[in-house]
């Protein structure tokens, strides 16, 4: 402080001599340390994001010229029948998804949340397949799954059920998929609800014991109220996983049986590096996007319209 | 994760133990099965796994599984792969991401508003949106299909850069302006006094880049096609294209894959759930 204090004092001259003025030095300082990751992250992210919005209104493939076609891509994609079945798989998906993992982690957090013998076990079980890659995920569906010699047939067959096809069946492969994320994805709710629920103060639960409440209702107007923040934000969390599910997608069906997996972001892909339609592509993405933006939004929203404060 | 609830007061149980272990144990079995059955299936032979009831445990343990893994794929040089882009990511964002927290969080100078507002802001764009345009323009200045491409999207990141300043932030000014005033200069106070207190910040920050960058599968599927520069997730998944039911190859190479990370996760359990409550609460 002093010696800001002093080189204030000494006027302008010392900016214009051989040392830099304070606030240049002061930048100088600055962008030293946020420089690099501000850089690279406007370089990779923010570049990048208004270049895919010019791809969207392009017809590229990469090596000839590209072509403005203005919003006809957008145009396509509401014609498009293959991104439209591949939209409504996508919700299927949301819709097994994401209220099993918010609710499933809600019970299961509140039974996790206890000192009972073995609990620590019991954690560390649910919280590791949280850890396995899509590869690992989709090598492990393909083998659970697998209709001839997979535990899951065997299970089913030891207890006198017809064999399923799993995986090869359209109408069962996208729940096998939605099975397989939640057994992954399930503990990061968990661990979300369970660190809330030993944020809430014991005097609250204790109030309502000696008020005469019974356990569902001190978790009706007790509990579940101050989750409310958590459940919001991880509704909200899963469902962006959700609408951009694609990489078990890959290391499972690849689309498939007759397409009954394909999904917006594995359509994407498809589009974009497989056929190379660059302008297409980007459109799907802006469009998933929007969509995201919108459904975040909407929530949030509503949780304030339902005075809920999640933020 | 350390306090916890007291079991109900005053209520007694009909059973000799807690009733919650009759929801939890067949919980846990179920979450555990799938990977107690990959490691278990990497060490049974082909005709075992094919046998009709099964067997849990391996009749005739082997390591045919990984002795086949490791002749007849290149997993070695995709492991290498993986452990290059991992430690190149992980000490990037510790580097990169701790520089810019700290100058966002406690340095003034000239663009620092604008500079993090346009780093924030960069967080709700989904990689779906930057693929595209990331795979042409590593296209034309040449990095495509080489490990740099694979790298140099994990060295920094918006969220990392985030969650350091907000580390930053939770610290007491006063140590810092103590050195500042023994004539400590702004790196020194930020790598002598300030770095060393955010060890759980970067412990987070660690695990995070670590899990995603070891488990990354679309980047490295759209930016590599030569099999020289696999990642082992992408090796694994093209290798499961060519060889659908040789199951015990594949589990072993699934052991592979996982069975680091779960270690990591035993051991480091506390700070990976650490980062998974921080991930969670972010907004």
């Amino acid at each position: 402080m002093r010696q800001t204090r002093k080189a204030v004092g000494r006027g302008p001259t010392f900016a214009l001599g051989p040392r830099l003025s304070r606030g240049a030095r002061q930048a100088g300082v600055g962008w030293a340390f946020v420089g690099p990751s501000t850089v690279l992250i406007i370089a990779l992210s923010a570049f990048p994001a208004v270049w895919a919005w010019i791809l969207s209104q392009q017809r590229w493939n990469g090596f000839q010229q590209a072509r403005n076609i203005g919003w006809r891509n957008y145009e396509t994609m509401a014609g498009d029948e293959e991104l439209l079945s591949a939209i409504s798989h996508t919700v299927f998906y949301t819709i097994l998804f994401v209220p099993a993992s918010v609710l499933g982690g809600l019970l299961i957090a509140i039974a996790l949340n206890r000192e009972i013998r073995f609990i620590g076990f019991y954690r560390t079980c649910v919280f590791v397949p949280f850890v396995a890659s899509a590869t690992a995920i989709g090598i492990l569906a393909n083998y659970i799954f697998d209709p001839q010699f997979g535990f899951a047939n065997t299970i089913i067959k030891s207890l006198g059920g017809p064999v399923q096809r799993f995986l090869e069946d359209p109408t069962q492969a996208m729940m096998v998929i939605a099975v397989m994320t939640l057994w992954s994805q399930l503990g990061f709710t968990v661990v979300v609800y369970l660190a809330a629920l030993q944020d809430i103060p014991k005097d609250l639960t204790e109030a309502a014991t000696v008020d005469g409440a019974n356990r569902l209702q001190i978790f009706r107007h007790v509990t579940w109220p101050e989750l409310t923040p958590v459940t919001v934000f991880s509704t909200i969390w899963q469902l962006i996983g959700a609408l951009q599910l694609f990489d078990v997608v890959y290391t499972t069906t690849r689309g498939g049986p007759l397409g009954a997996t394909q999904t917006i972001v594995y359509y994407l892909w498809d589009q974009a590096f497989q056929q190379l339609k660059f302008g297409y592509g980007s459109a799907i993405a802006y469009a998933l996007f929007g969509l995201t933006l919108l459904i975040t939004l909407a929530m949030l929203v509503y949780s304030r319209f339902a005075k809920v404060q999640a933020f | 994760m350390a306090a916890s609830t007291a079991p109900a007061p005053g209520r007694r149980s009909w059973l000799p133990f807690s009733g919650w272990h009759l929801f939890l144990m067949p919980l846990a079995l179920v979450f555990a099965t799938p990977l107690v059955q990959m490691i278990l299936t990497s060490l049974k032979t082909d005709a075992d796994i094919r046998k009709f009831p099964p067997d849990i445990l391996p009749t005739h343990p082997t390591l045919d599984g990984f002795i086949g893994l490791f002749t007849e794929s290149d997993v070695l040089r995709w492991i290498a792969n993986s452990v290059i882009v991992a430690t190149s990511a992980v000490a990037g964002q510790l580097v990169l991401c701790s520089l810019a927290g700290y100058g966002f969080a406690r340095l003034r100078f000239a663009g620092r508003g604008i500079g993090f507002v346009a780093v924030i802001a960069t967080m709700m764009i989904p990689t779906q949106l930057l693929m595209i345009p990331t795979y042409i323009m590593f296209t034309k200045i040449g990095i495509v299909n080489t490990l740099p491409s694979i790298i140099v999207p994990w060295l920094t990141s918006a969220f990392g850069v985030f969650l350091m300043r907000q580390f930053f932030l939770s610290l007491p000014v006063e140590l810092e302006e103590a050195a500042r005033l023994d004539g400590c200069s702004q790196f020194g106070v930020f790598w002598r006094i300030v770095l060393p207190l955010a060890k759980p910040a970067l412990a987070t920050l660690a695990i995070f880049t670590l899990l995603g960058s070891w488990n990354d599968l679309i980047w490295p599927l759209i930016s590599i096609s030569d099999d020289r520069w696999y990642t082992l997730q992408l090796g694994l998944a093209n290798f499961q294209g060519t060889r659908r039911t040789q199951w015990q190859l594949l589990m072993a190479g699934n052991v592979v894959a996982t069975v680091p990370l779960v270690a990591f996760f035993l051991i480091a359990q506390k700070h990976f759930i650490a980062t998974m409550t921080f991930s969670g609460l972010k907004g």
